[in-house]
């Protein structure tokens, strides 16, 4: 994947690059608005990640209404250390597909990155029925089966199914689960989350031996065969 | 009249003169409406009186001149000749003219000697000066024509009215010009008055500018509108005044508790450094730095948004819902979470309750409640949310209104009065919970919204455990039928 990293911190864009760059993305790298502006418009990339506050006059916003208004469909993923709810609505407003606020935690960013790149090329095409391994979802019945084998869940549950699926092979976080599934943007203090996956593991996977659901230390959770 | 007004009050105040003063303008504006007004209602008493009298002239002319036509028409000259004579003889004020001629232009009867020679006999309306005995007076005359070339001239000597009139004029010019005094007097008066009060406000607000915050707008108990601006700033200082006081005590409290992770976190990034054996002790130490840093970053994020609620910005989002889908929402979260902790949890909600708030942070404040609730209670207790309107309560101005009443109510290990008094500020941790993980924010954060929304936070106890209650007014206007359609939120939520 290429990637384009415009972030003016040294410290925190050699730690993006770097660990973008040790799970095999190509990384272009600019350390202030105009670089990466130019950047931005004269190359192709998969996804662009762009600080809100850069020095020397072009703002992260900026550059990415530049982009938009000439047409660049280009994933971006806002970075920013501006946390409220007001600047995520400003930042998703100026077409951002992600904010993720700082400081963050790389397998976040990662998990972000991958989610969003994966979005894009799915796009194109509405799918109806997700399998992964021998799991099987109906998303027009809601229906779940896994080994032919029908398995009742609750509403929010196939939501979490659902979402699990749709970024199978990638990291999932926490907080992704809490806004993608819940529409929640507060941090709940304890682990809610962990309890809802907790349960949907006991439906699907607890009967049939082989988990899919897996824990990733530290980051989240992640639904492969 | 800018002119007076300016140099007037140069005179006082010589230091203060500005072109650009809003009192000087207010001044101006109303001496100049002053001044105008008076004169406007001066000339219409001029107008009225002298024309009042000129039309009296002229009705009694042209009454006279009737009677004299219907004397011609009955006897003809020698009768119009003898009643004019007769006429003349009883005229005691000596003030009418009169005058017939034959067509020769010949005296035949009246008091006047000859035909004035600009005058016509076209029933227009002279004035004209006319020699009589010893003096030289002016008189109002109209001329007619009469059958056979003859013309009559009848008129009034007006030199009295003119009299009066000129001593009218002279009168109401003098009521000009001292309601034009009056006028400056009054503007001069009005601008020192606007003045003291601007001086009063401005010495007030600088003083508090300085850092005076103590410093309050003297309010005189009169209930004007001066009262009332002394009142809205003075409560406009006490926000600012609690504001700051709270960014103090969040100050201290950032000093005081974020020190305590990041020490941690140093200490164990210090201790790797100087004693780790290998890469995992190392990896693990680090591992457990970043922990407690992102626990800054979580205290910093809570401080934050309480500031944020606190700052009142985010009202612009309340909208009118149903609070019940949203609560069920929040239970649902919860829900898996007490059954995992073996508690039970029930709720008590009615189908309906409109609400007028911030959907999210609303549910951030009972999930604040549940996450509390769940972590003090032991295992097998029962957690209970409910909600309900009640319409007794008497509000703040005075009405009956309808509130709120939204209560979680937990069997765990509760709290004491002193803690419960001191539950809701940042950082307040009851020594029993001191090793619950927290950062002893989520009743703050509950507190900031619940006074958001107007509310109050209460906490009492349940014995054993703890309640913890919300009431929050909801405005009478903003409470509609339940007819609202709560499916659309339920849509929403699904």
């Amino acid at each position: 994947m290429r990637i384009l990293l415009v972030e003016d911190d040294q410290t925190v864009r050699t730690f993006i690059a770097k660990g973008l760059s040790e799970s095999g993305h190509l990384v272009e790298q600019a350390e202030n608005g105009k670089d990466g502006l130019s950047l931005a418009t004269n190359e192709k990339f998969d996804i662009i990640i762009l600080d809100r506050m850069l020095p020397g006059g072009v703002d992260g916003i900026h550059i990415l209404e530049t982009l938009r208004r000439q047409g660049n469909v280009t994933p971006v993923l806002l970075l920013s250390a501006l946390a409220e709810v007001d600047e995520k609505v400003a930042g998703l407003k100026a077409g951002g597909d992600d904010y993720v606020t700082k400081p963050f935690s790389f397998s976040e960013l990662q998990a972000r990155i991958e989610a969003l790149v994966r979005r894009n090329r799915n796009e194109a095409q509405p799918q109806t029925r997700l399998m992964v391994g021998d799991l099987e979802i109906d998303l027009l019945a809601r229906g779940v089966k896994r080994a032919s084998q029908k398995i009742d869940l609750q509403p929010r549950e196939f939501r979490l199914l659902e979402f699990l699926m749709r970024h199978a092979g990638q990291v999932v976080t926490r907080t992704m689960l809490l806004e993608g599934v819940w529409d929640y943007h507060f941090d709940p203090q304890t682990n809610v989350i962990d309890v809802h996956v907790s349960r949907l593991r006991q439906k699907i996977d607890k009967p049939f031996g082989r988990p899919l659901v897996h824990t990733i230390r530290n980051a989240g959770y992640m639904l492969q065969e | 009249m800018s002119a007076p007004v300016a140099s007037n009050a140069a005179g006082a105040q010589p230091g203060f003169l500005r072109l650009r003063s809003v009192s000087l303008r207010f001044a101006l504006v109303y001496g100049i409406l002053f001044v105008c007004s008076a004169l406007l209602f001066l000339s219409f008493i001029w107008w009225g009186t002298v024309g009042l009298l000129e039309h009296r002239v002229e009705q009694a002319i042209t009454i006279d001149s009737r009677a004299l036509f219907s004397v011609w028409e009955e006897s003809g000259p020698s009768g119009l000749t003898m009643i004019i004579d007769d006429r003349l003889e009883q005229d005691v004020d000596d003030n009418a003219l009169y005058l017939l001629v034959n067509k020769d232009g010949k005296w035949i009867a009246g008091n006047l000697a000859e035909w004035p020679r600009q005058i016509l006999p076209n029933h227009h309306w002279f004035s004209l000066p006319v020699q009589r005995a010893y003096t030289q007076d002016i008189a109002k005359v109209r001329a007619y024509a009469l059958p056979d070339g003859y013309r009559l001239l009848i008129g009034r000597d007006i030199s009295g009215r003119t009299l009066l009139r000129k001593m009218l004029t002279d009168t109401l010019l003098w009521a000009w010009i001292m309601v034009s005094l009056l006028a400056i007097g009054g503007g001069w008066l009005i601008r020192r008055l606007f003045r003291h009060v601007i001086h009063s406000i401005s010495r007030t607000t600088q003083a508090i500018t300085h850092g005076d915050m103590s410093r309050r707008m003297p309010v005189q108990g009169s209930d004007d509108e001066l009262d009332e601006i002394a009142k809205t700033i003075n409560e406009m200082l006490d926000r600012i005044s609690r504001l700051m006081d709270g960014v103090r005590q969040v100050s201290n409290a950032i000093a005081h508790d974020l020190r305590t992770p990041i020490t941690r976190a140093r200490t164990q990034l210090e201790d790797a450094a100087l004693h780790a054996k290998n890469e995992a002790e190392l990896r693990a130490a680090i591992d457990k730095a970043v922990g407690n840093l992102d626990n800054v970053t979580s205290i910093c994020e809570a401080l934050l948004r309480i500031a944020q609620i606190e700052s009142g910005a985010r009202r612009s989002a309340f909208t009118l819902f149903d609070l019940i889908p949203a609560l069920q929402d929040v239970c649902e979260l919860y829900e898996a979470v007490a059954e995992d902790h073996g508690l039970i949890f029930k709720q008590n909600l009615p189908t309906h309750l409109p609400f007028f708030g911030d959907r999210a942070m609303f549910q951030q404040a009972v999930a604040n409640l549940l996450d509390n609730a769940i972590k003090f209670s032991p295992p097998n207790g029962t957690i209970t949310l409910s909600a309900e309107i009640v319409s007794t309560a008497r509000r703040s101005d005075g009405n009956r209104g309808k509130l709120l009443n939204l209560s979680v109510t937990d069997e765990g290990i509760g709290m004491n009065e002193e803690d419960m008094a001191r539950a809701s500020e940042r950082f307040f941790r009851a020594e029993q919970a001191r090793n619950t993980p927290g950062s002893g924010l989520g009743l703050a954060l509950v507190q900031a919204i619940v006074q958001l929304h107007d509310g109050q936070l209460q906490l009492a106890s349940n014995s054993p455990g703890l309640i913890t209650r919300i009431e929050i007014p909801l405005p009478d206007a903003e409470i509609v039928s339940p007819a609202t359609p709560p499916a659309e939120h339920a849509i929403i939520n699904s």
